[in-house]
């Protein structure tokens, strides 16, 4: 079949595909997910799957991605397995509120999500949308359909993920962690649409992980929107660790108020294809924004992490930090745009992407951006790519460091950097070993997996 | 209203001052754009019949081809059927000597300060002047025939020398290579071609000023620079334009071929008229530059200083080819009023050991957009490749805007690419530093402002340092010294 007709074939199966489960879709959801769902996927149509023609996936290519003949988990169905066997936190000594996501279903049962503070809401957005609307009264206002055709498609299919409320001058003490599992018994295609909501003055932090339990090949598009209230502070971990048959897409909007301080941390240590988007809004004055990124790949895994933060107010400041590895034939790409809109005055944006290839056949793409229209402004950014400063290996090995060693110790500084930007002590811990192990070439691959596949 | 406010103020409401029209009887053709215009281009400029089907390839190739829109620009729509193909000032001059010269066109070139006369033999300036597209005069032939160097005219070059035109041309820029590319490739009236032989060092900066005349005619130059093995040449190119109300279109393409151990040095200065204050009027330039190093530690440099133009939209590249070739660029891009840019660099290594650097200035003031847009591509048996680039941007006022789209795809290990660009307005503090030494708020801003271009204007070379500085200055009014 030529590419053409396959191309064609593709829009056309989902097309198919959503008219013949529209009705199922909207029956038993609440108005607030109905209500963007049609034009949702219009926008996904008149979009189409994106290609590298399309300037924001110009490094990642998803159509191979979509070709497969998925299940589609639009409904709820019963698990089967005993999470707490089948899965063991690899982060020891890590005391959360754990709860764990199902195939994009927020999953009630066996959850330890112990005793949360008072007015705290850590629920399905599925029986918020249907008990407490009124929470969910911003969804699918940060995720604009017409932007961008995964979120589109997210939206179009969107029937439950989590749903996170911190209420006023809350703090809490523990971080909220969500496993997010995959599971079929088919291939499958899985949407989960999250949302966040954190109030004035409140403090959270939220570890999300995302892990494969058996071989199939699967698709996650997830959504995630989060609203960051005034002087509040908000931190938001995740770890990506999942088989080489999957593909993960999401994309998580961030609007914060004036005075707030949000952080994204982003590790990836296994993985298929994954697309990590990422915008930030700092809408309101005096908001901080700290995005960190690393990834460590091998095989022919690519990760592309894209990346936009709007400067909307006056004297904001952000931070972005993206180091990765790759090695093998593993593909990186890495896309950041500041945009400065016109009167933000006093902002302070720095970008810095630094990226090692440890082989020939690996390759890294990176295409950091500026958009600038007020003028007192410190912006920069700074990208590179290459290999182990050779006069820094030089300076070790002439005290005696023999090179292997020395060239370890560099590649854990290279990684240190952004590691050590993780405020939670027993989860910097953990990925500091983690990542030593993968540098050392005992590669933590799918570690603690219990299937002993060999991707 | 503050001083330093004032004074950008003035700077950013000088007129441009290079707007006058010269009477010159010129011969145009009809306007439109179709296959028989092609034919009668090639037909009027008698030329040879390879030329016939290379205008016709590329016409049919730009035929399915769309205007491209992914630039940081605002491009009004634009009716390529309502500018005229050709246009040849009517009684081309043959002339022995300066007096014969049209006095007319003379006092044109006077104003522009083109070194056409004798006293320029003393600079070291050969000008190959061209105006609306046929070459009127072409100086300092004999002086560079003796050493073998062919400098002459793009007609000329296709009635004398149509084996080297048919061996190089279109092997940098290929016809199809984009929208604008093809269409100058189809439609191109005159430019200038270069040839170095073997070994040979031209022993003079060699240069060609473009101007737009004519109302309602697009203007398509095409330069194409042969350096072969072991030659040096370093070749100017500046351009202004007269003021005119109506838009008018630029789309000119430059091909360098460097062959082994050759350097070519390509240093522009660009002055088309940029539009009104309300940005009426203004030049479209849509410019494809491109140098190959073919051969081995070969070297090409582009510098450009440019300050004109409504829309600017120009990407100088270089293909490093051979191991251990080397591509430089560098550039002053100050954009005024309202007018827009979006250029950059495009470096591609494919050979062994092969190095690129990027220096980038950008200066914004008001209402403008400029952008920088680079890619530097590493290919997987580039091994042992290097590029540095740097983007600055400079922001003079609260209205303008200044943009960084760099493009980094590296397909190897050995290979080190780095990237960097910042972006700020003059600082007070340094203003305030000048002051209390005595230097008044227009003079530091002058300083400032030039001391931010000077790493780029140091490289143009000695002739052309000084116009750059004027055409800084005309942009900049009043702050520049």
């Amino acid at each position: 079949m030529s590419v053409v007709a396959e191309k064609a074939d593709l829009s056309l199966k989902y097309t198919a595909h959503y008219n013949e489960v529209k009705e199922g879709l909207l029956e038993d959801s609440a108005d607030i997910l109905n209500a963007p769902r049609n034009q949702a996927f219009r926008d996904f149509v008149s979009q189409g799957i994106p290609t590298r023609k399309f300037e924001n996936y110009k490094y990642t290519n998803l159509q191979p991605a979509f070709i497969p003949e998925y299940s589609f988990m639009h409904r709820r169905e019963p698990v089967e397995v005993d999470l707490n066997n089948a899965f063991r936190c690899d982060v020891p000594q890590l005391d959360t509120h754990l709860a764990y996501i199902f195939n994009g279903w927020f999953y009630d049962r066996g959850s330890q999500v112990g005793n949360l503070p008072e007015g705290v809401i850590l629920e399905s957005i599925e029986k918020i949308a249907h008990e407490k609307p009124e929470l969910l009264a911003k969804y699918a206002t940060l995720a604009k359909t017409g932007d961008d055709p995964l979120v589109a498609l997210n939206t179009a299919f969107a029937k439950d993920g989590y749903f996170l409320y911190v209420p006023k001058n809350t703090v809490l003490e523990k971080p909220i962690q969500l496993i997010n599992f995959l599971q079929a018994e088919k291939d499958a295609f899985v949407t989960q649409r999250n949302f966040i909501y954190v109030e004035e003055g409140a403090n959270v932090q939220v570890i999300s992980c995302d892990h494969t339990l058996n071989l199939n090949t699967y698709l996650n598009n997830s959504v995630t929107e989060i609203f960051v209230g005034p002087n509040a502070s908000f931190e938001f971990y995740t770890l990506q660790n999942q088989h080489n048959s999957t593909t993960n897409l999401n994309s998580v909007f961030i609007s914060q108020s004036r005075d707030s301080k949000a952080t994204t941390h982003y590790a990836t240590l296994h993985g298929g294809l994954i697309r990590n988007n990422l915008k930030y809004i700092l809408d309101g004055e005096n908001a901080e924004a700290n995005l960190f990124g690393m990834a460590f790949i091998d095989r022919k895994q690519h990760v592309d992490n894209f990346t936009q933060v709007v400067h909307a107010k006056p004297h904001c400041q952000s931070n972005q930090f993206y180091k990765n590895v790759l090695d093998d034939e593993a593909t990186g790409a890495f896309a950041g745009r500041i945009h400065v809109v016109r009167d933000a005055q006093k902002t302070n944006a720095f970008q810095r992407n630094n990226n090692l290839l440890l082989t020939d056949k690996a390759t890294m793409q990176t295409k950091p951006q500026l958009i600038i229209d007020a003028d007192d402004v410190k912006c920069s950014h700074g990208a590179t790519v290459g290999q182990i400063d050779e006069e820094a290996l030089f300076y070790l090995r002439a005290r005696g460091i023999e090179e292997s060693k020395a060239r370890l110790m560099m590649m854990n500084a290279f990684a240190y950097e952004v590691v050590q930007r993780i405020n939670i002590e027993p989860l910097r811990n953990r990925i500091n070993e983690l990542v030593d192990k993968r540098l050392k070439g005992e590669v933590a691959r799918c570690h603690d997996c219990a299937y002993n596949c060999d991707c | 209203m503050t001083d330093q406010d004032k004074i950008l103020a003035e700077v950013t409401q000088s007129d441009y001052k290079y707007g006058f029209f010269t009477d010159i009887e010129t011969e145009i053709i009809e306007k439109g754009l179709n296959e028989d215009v092609i034919r009668t281009i090639w037909e009027k400029k008698n030329e040879p019949d390879f030329m016939l089907d290379f205008r016709l390839d590329a016409y049919r190739k730009w035929q399915k081809m769309k205007m491209p829109n992914w630039a940081y620009l605002k491009v009004p729509p634009f009716d390529f059927q309502s500018i005229s193909y050709y246009a040849a000032p009517k009684k081309k001059p043959k002339y022995q000597s300066l007096d014969e010269v049209d006095p007319e066109l003379l006092e044109t070139f006077k104003k522009l300060g083109i070194p056409l006369d004798e006293q320029k033999h003393l600079a070291g300036v050969a000008v190959d002047a061209v105006i609306d597209s046929v070459s009127v005069k072409t100086t300092f032939k004999e002086v560079l025939a003796e050493k073998g160097i062919i400098f002459c005219s793009f007609s000329e070059a296709l009635q004398e020398h149509p084996e080297l035109v048919r061996k190089y041309i279109g092997q940098s820029v290929p016809v199809a290579d984009n929208f604008f590319a093809a269409l100058n490739s189809a439609v191109f009236s005159d430019g200038s071609f270069c040839y170095i032989p073997k070994g040979v060092r031209c022993p003079m900066e060699l240069s060609t000023y473009f101007r737009i005349n004519a109302a309602n005619t697009g203007q398509f130059e095409r330069t194409l620079i042969v350096a072969d093995d072991d030659s040096y040449v370093s070749y100017l190119e500046g351009c202004t334009a007269p003021m005119r109300d109506e838009n008018q279109l630029h789309a000119a393409v430059v091909e360098i071929i460097a062959l082994d151990r050759a350097e070519v040095k390509y240093s522009t200065v660009q002055n088309w008229y940029p539009g009104d204050k309300n940005g009426k009027g203004g030049v479209y330039n849509f410019v494809t530059k491109r140098g190959i190093c073919r051969g081995e530690s070969s070297k090409i440099s582009w510098t450009q200083v440019e300050t004109g133009s409504a829309i600017t939209w120009k990407y100088p590249s270089c293909i490093l080819l051979g191991d251990n070739s080397i591509g430089e660029f560098n550039s002053v891009a100050v954009t005024n009023n309202h007018q827009q840019a979006d250029t950059g660099s495009k470096m591609i290594h494919i050979g062994k050991n092969t190095k690129s650097t990027i220096v980038s200035k950008g200066i914004s003031a008001g209402k403008s957009d400029n952008s920088y847009r680079g890619l530097v591509k590493v290919m997987p048996g580039a091994s042992n490749s290097r590029n540095f680039s740097q983007c600055d941007s400079l922001l003079l006022n609260d209205t303008c805007g200044a943009h960084t789209f760099p493009y980094i795809e590296v397909g190897n290990k050995s290979s080190i690419v780095e990237h960097e660009a910042t972006t700020s307005k003059i600082g007070e503090d340094q203003i305030f530093y000048c002051n209390q030494r005595g230097i008044d708020t227009e003079k530091a801003i002058g300083m400032i402002v030039n001391g931010y271009a000077k790493e780029v204007l140091n490289k143009l070379p000695m002739e052309f340092a000084v116009e750059a500085q004027k055409l800084l200055q005309i942009s900049l009014e009043g702050s520049v010294g």
